[in-house]
């Protein structure tokens, strides 16, 4: 009567298992897959496209050179492509909010109540929906990266599968310390206003308050620091150095990196020891 | 090792400071046997599950189940039980199947082994045709099978099963019966359940405990139970508006009276030879009875006896309480 069944539950199961369940969702479903496909094509086509700033200078004022000032700022003379890059931050800031609202959802329609009774770890739960937010996004910037380079983005000089690489890496830390900062915010809440306020608040000012679009020093001083502190200006900063400037600046590349992971390590870490805190009351 | 299953010891759940939801409640469940949990809504059934099955905090008290500490080896006590909660847990997206292969995933159940007994729980809970339907096209009944199955993956020891056939037609009902008596003869496994049909506490139960405010009222067979009620009862309206209860206590075999919803609800020992007794006194005092009848003890009397409730009275209220959890699920704290 004591003997325990012969099973034992491995973590790496139960994460992948829990993954998958968010992930079927969305790539079962045609139509969502579609629009989260779509929803990239459409931001890149009316801000990179239609807020074109290349076009602001114009061109036949004698001795100026267009391509020459907008690589003094942008640090690549198509605005397009700087643009671009910053799509990719912004899709992941949405795609991750959205991991945090399906907390909220699980727990709502008792999903979260069976998988808690079940020996799986409280971790697991959470990090799954961290996982499957994160390959989502980085699914999306995939589309994006092709779909930009189809409308005309411009690799840089140095452009190498190494970096495709890197651009994935600083995503994926990006993305991981995004989630869990947005489960960490949604994870007491039984109803759905009150993250959904909070994550409204917060995501387009984090990304104005970037340089997902402007560079960071054509921004007024008081904004700066915020520029400064936000993780999504380095990870934009990172991606931008690998994908399209020419030359790299490797400290600053170090910089980025470095940040971007401690931030993920940081508040991944907050948000598995709420899970253990709140996932049982 | 004791016989006992589940053991519990001054059992408390306290919600927001003040709300006693389970109140120092203390029982045990035997190997093998089928323990029902009786009580009008609101009493803490669903509470004392949740402790039990690991997923929410005692206040105060222990329990164990199958001798793991549910606070100090909860992950313990998660992989040796199952759970049928009260509400549909299944994740709508996905097809039955691949519910409870991500069950068995949570178990860590190889692949192979999960889709010999996914087939074999199919087949019991007769859902084996919709297998590879997405759950969104079951009916509420298919849903409860459902989760009658997925609690039933990892062979568990004890399963929990909260009201299992809430919502269900007579007929699924009492298939359901059927399986969890098959469950117990076949696996020899120890039920814990929850239910408000008294007839299905009767039908299935070993023993039942009748819960009312946290507090356990009254422990045993449902034989016991009948019978310490002594006599059968007597239910009886009176045209008049006045209160007869003492008239009526006053009649001969008269154990008790009580009054309620405009109703006397007697008990008396020899029911056929006492109510006509009581019509004739009543009668003699210039009261005309209205309607009458006699019961003989059953576990409606048993609840009615514990809780003072009237059983219709919770039932309408439960099937309210059943629609607001369909449509919008009740926010937990
Ligand atoms: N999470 C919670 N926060 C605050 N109060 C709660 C919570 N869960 C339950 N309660 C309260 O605790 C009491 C017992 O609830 P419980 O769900 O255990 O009742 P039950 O016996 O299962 O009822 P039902 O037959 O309706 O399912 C109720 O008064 C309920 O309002
Ligand atoms: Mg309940």
């Amino acid at each position: 009567m004591t003997e325990v069944s012969s099973y034992s539950p491995s973590r790496l199961r139960g994460l992948w298992a829990l993954t998958n369940r968010e992930l079927k969702k969305w790539y079962k479903a045609p139509l969502i897959f579609f629009l989260s496909i779509i929803q990239p094509i459409i931001w890149m086509g009316l801000l990179g496209k239609a807020m074109n700033l290349s076009a602001l200078v114009p061109a036949n004022i004698p001795g100026l050179d267009v391509g020459a000032v907008m690589k003094a700022s942008l640090g690549t003379s198509d605005y397009f492509s700087f643009m671009a890059v910053g799509m990719i931050g912004m899709t992941a800031l949405f795609t991750t909010m959205f991991s945090g609202m399906s907390v909220v959802w699980d727990r709502r329609l008792g999903f979260l109540n069976k998988v808690l009774s079940t020996p799986v770890s409280r971790g697991v739960i959470i990090f799954s929906k961290v996982l499957s937010a994160t390959l989502r996004s980085m699914f999306q910037a995939g589309i994006i990266i092709v779909i930009a380079f189809a409308f005309g983005l411009q690799f840089g000089a140095g452009f190498s599968l190494l970096n495709l690489l890197g651009v994935f890496g600083i995503l994926f830390l990006l993305c991981v310390g995004l989630s869990s900062a947005f489960i960490a915010i949604t994870i007491r809440s039984t109803r759905m206003e009150t993250p959904m306020a909070v994550m409204n608040l917060i995501s387009l000012p984090m990304m104005f308050a970037s340089n997902a679009m402007v560079p960071s020093k054509l921004m007024p001083d008081w904004l700066q620091p915020v520029v400064h502190v936000n993780p999504l200006s380095y990870a934009n900063d990172a991606v931008r150095q690998l994908l399209i400037f020419d030359a790299i600046d490797y400290t600053q590349l170090a910089m980025d990196f470095a940040y971007v992971g401690i931030f993920a390590v940081i508040v991944a870490s907050i948000g598995i020891i709420l899970s253990w805190r709140f996932l049982r009351k | 090792m004791s016989d006992d299953v589940i053991k519990t010891e001054g059992l408390t759940k306290i919600f927001n400071k003040h709300l006693a939801a389970v109140d120092h409640v203390n029982f045990e469940v035997r190997n093998g046997e089928i323990f029902g949990f009786l009580g009008p809504n609101g009493a803490g059934k669903t509470t004392t599950i949740n402790m039990l099955i690991t997923i929410l905090r005692p206040t105060a008290g222990k329990a164990t189940v199958l001798g793991r500490d549910i606070v100090k080896e909860d992950s313990e006590v998660r992989s040796v039980i199952g759970v049928v909660p009260q509400e549909y847990t299944a994740d709508e997206d996905l097809t039955g199947l691949e519910n409870i292969f991500l069950c068995a995933d949570m178990y860590g159940i190889p692949r192979k082994v999960a889709k010999e007994r996914a087939e074999e729980l199919l087949k019991l809970v007769e859902l084996t045709d919709f297998g590879n339907k997405k759950v969104q096209t079951y009916s509420g009944g298919m849903r409860r099978r459902l989760e009658l199955a997925c609690g039933l993956i990892n062979r568990p020891k004890v399963l929990f099963l909260d009201e299992p056939t809430l919502g269900l037609d007579v007929q699924t009902r009492t298939a359901t019966w059927s399986y969890i008596r098959r469950l117990k003869q076949e696996y020899g496994m120890t039920l814990f359940m929850t239910t408000h049909y008294l007839e299905e506490a009767d039908a299935l139960c070993d023993r039942v405990a009748i819960i009312d405010h946290g507090k356990i009222v009254v422990i045993g067979s449902p034989e016991e139970l009948k019978r310490s009620l002594g006599g059968d009862v007597i239910t009886l309206g009176i045209k008049e508006d006045a209160d007869v209860s003492e008239i009526i206590r006053g009649a001969k075999h008269v154990k008790d009276v009580k009054k309620e919803n405009g109703a006397y609800r007697i008990k008396a020992e020899f029911g056929e030879i006492t109510a006509p007794s009581i019509i004739e006194v009543l009668r003699q005092k210039g009261y005309t009875v209205t309607r009458l009848s006699l019961t003989e003890p059953t576990l409606n009397e048993v609840y009615l006896e514990y809780t003072g409730k009237s059983l219709r009275d919770s039932e309408e209220s439960r099937e309210n309480v059943m629609i607001q959890r369909m449509t919008v699920r009740r926010a937990r704290q």
